[in-house]
């Protein structure tokens, strides 16, 4: 790492919020050097509880962050926001128009709010955020929440990042409640019906419930037993302003969790004016207490870890490859070669592979 | 990570501060700015001076755009420019001013750090091409 980097670790971690910023910057432009910084970071992440916030374009995801993030600081909790737009990819340019939302927050620099572009790297973008999300947890925020509208896989791979997701549903989507099915329904935790203030609302509620309960009945995911009762219970209640509601199906996943999954809670909320925003947060913190009790935290992290350094291993890999390519005179020339009728692409790739190959198997020994 | 891999992209920070409702031209502002291929955040309407510090900081843009028309101008970008210092982020923050600002002060401004003071009519090409060629190295 150089010196610049190492100074920008110390900064980060000594609470710079310039710092902060620079480093997630770095990791968001791939720059030289920022595979350092976040290996860097590493050992002083896994502090912060991550929260996912998906949903349509205009579905009040940002309006809502702003409430939670308010109400968090309330409680005294400091909090990191990553707001992801990945819908204009194609020019390179676009307006990030997430931040705008952010009034009850605005000035309290405990809060800490990044708006961030796929910049045409659909696949990266999810890598990215997910590195990002590290700079802030190493910074030591408690909570992270991380928004994105929620469209394709890309979406999807970005709010797996969030150890509890919640995916907003407008009331009378009643089409959407139905493609909802494709991706969505499968990664929601939490599924919030904002906007309840329109009609329509109830309907999207009964909707929600039947899609969660059908899910649960064919064994898609998640069980029938355990808190699945309870946090159904709660969608029944959830229109209301008793709080007490939802700390009852907190006790109650803590209690089951270790046995049963976790089927999807339904809350109504209206973020422009802050109701069942605290019904949300106690939902959220009931997800956590079934992810510890029940092991599926630690579970979740593990897979996520094996997936980064598969992920790594694979664009180490493919680096090298490149290179061997280039050595091999570049893919054009090898190319031309296959429709000048001289060779063929397998032939290609197993001459580039087996130099590679080769000094893998002349190497018996242990890595370590 | 080869360098070629690197994703860098111009990062703008369009701000209207302070009681200033003239929020066109932050608009047209803004969507040549996205349409040149630039990251631009908006900051909306009325931000006190503090506000918009702590966007450019966090967003860690490489240009703030602060859109002022109601005259308020001697007294605003100042208390910006303060705040980028004070966060250590004005020495490579390419800071500039649009609106209606009269020609008298627009030497103050630069004095005090502003790169260049765009009024109404200012060719979009220019603004861009001024951006591009001054964008901080960093
Ligand atoms: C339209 C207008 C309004 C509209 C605004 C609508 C809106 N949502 O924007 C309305 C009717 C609401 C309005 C109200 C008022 N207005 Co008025 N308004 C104008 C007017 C006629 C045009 C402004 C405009 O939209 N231009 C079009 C845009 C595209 O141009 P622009 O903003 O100048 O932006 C260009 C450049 O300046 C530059 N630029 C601007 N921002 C930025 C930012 C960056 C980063 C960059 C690089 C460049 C850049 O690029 C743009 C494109 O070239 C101007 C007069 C004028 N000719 O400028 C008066 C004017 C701005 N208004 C004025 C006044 C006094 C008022 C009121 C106080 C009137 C009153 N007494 O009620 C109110 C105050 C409203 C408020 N809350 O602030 C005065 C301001 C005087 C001053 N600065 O000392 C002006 C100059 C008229 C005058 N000659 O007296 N106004
Ligand atoms: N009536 C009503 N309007 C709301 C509610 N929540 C948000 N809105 C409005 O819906 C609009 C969109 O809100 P945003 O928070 O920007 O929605 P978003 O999902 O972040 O939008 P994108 O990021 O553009 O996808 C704004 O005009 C909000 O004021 C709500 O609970 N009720
Ligand atoms: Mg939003």
């Amino acid at each position: 790492m150089t010196v610049d980097d190492e100074t920008l670790v110390d900064e980060l971690l000594g609470g710079k919020q310039r710092a902060l910023a620079r480093t997630i910057t770095t990791i968001e432009n791939r720059e030289p050097g920022y595979r350092d910084l976040v290996s860097a970071l590493y050992e002083h992440t896994g502090n912060a509880e991550v929260i996912g916030i998906t949903g349509s374009p205009g579905a009040g995801k940002s309006t809502l962050v702003d409430k939670l993030t308010n109400t968090y600081r309330d409680r005294g909790e400091t909090v990191g926001v990553i707001a992801v737009d990945p819908s204009s990819p194609y020019t390179g340019g676009a307006v990030l128009g997430d931040r705008i939302r952010m009034a009850s927050n605005v000035g309290d620099m405990e809060v800490f709010f990044r708006s961030m572009s796929a910049r045409g790297n659909l696949g990266g973008i999810s890598t990215a955020t997910a590195d990002a999300v590290k700079a802030l947890d190493a910074f030591g925020k408690d909570k992270i929440i991380v928004e994105t509208v929620g469209a394709g896989q890309n979406e999807i791979d970005i709010v797996r990042t969030a150890d509890t997701v919640a995916v907003l549903v407008p009331p009378d989507s009643g089409d959407e409640v139905q493609t909802l099915k494709a991706g969505i329904l499968e990664i929601g935790d939490v599924f919030v019906v904002n906007k309840s203030d329109l009609p329509g609302a109830d309907r999207t509620v009964q909707e929600l419930k039947e899609m969660i309960q059908l899910r649960g009945d064919t064994g898609v995911s998640g069980g029938h037993h355990g808190p699945d009762h309870h946090a159904l219970g709660d969608a029944d209640a959830a229109g209301g302003t008793d709080a007490g509601t939802a700390s009852a199906v907190s006790e109650a996943a803590a209690a089951d969790g270790e046995a049963g999954n976790w089927t999807p809670s339904i809350v109504e909320t209206v973020a422009t004016d802050g109701t069942g925003i605290d019904e949300l947060i106690d939902t959220f913190a009931a997800h956590r207490e079934y992810m510890e009790a029940s092991g599926r935290l630690d579970e979740k992290a593990r897979t996520r870890t094996a997936e980064e350094i598969r992920l790594l291993l694979r664009e180490d890999a493919s680096g090298l490859l490149e290179r061997e390519l280039d050595r091999h005179g570049g893919i054009e020339a090898l190319v031309e070669a296959v429709h000048a009728g001289e060779t063929d692409p397998y032939a290609i790739a197993d001459e580039v592979v087996d130099p590679i190959e080769e000094c893998l198997s002349d190497r018996q020994d242990d890595p370590a | 990570m080869s360098v070629d891999q690197t994703q860098r992209s111009i990062r703008c920070l369009v701000a209207k501060v302070g009681l200033d409702g003239h929020d066109r031209g932050a608009h047209v502002i803004a969507r040549a700015f996205r349409d040149a291929g630039f990251e631009v955040i908006y900051s909306g309407l009325h931000k006190a001076p503090d506000e918009i510090v702590q966007a450019a900081v966090q967003e860690d843009v490489d240009v703030i755009g602060i859109s002022i028309l109601s005259g308020a101008h001697n007294t605003l970008i100042p208390k910006v420019i303060d705040g980028l210092k004070e966060y250590d982020a004005f020495d490579d923050t390419l800071v500039l001013v649009g609106g209606v600002i009269p020609d008298e002060d627009k030497e103050d401004l630069k004095q005090m750090g502003v790169a260049e003071v765009f009024g109404p009519g200012t060719k979009m090409e220019e603004t861009i091409e001024f951006v591009r060629e001054n964008v901080p190295e960093r």
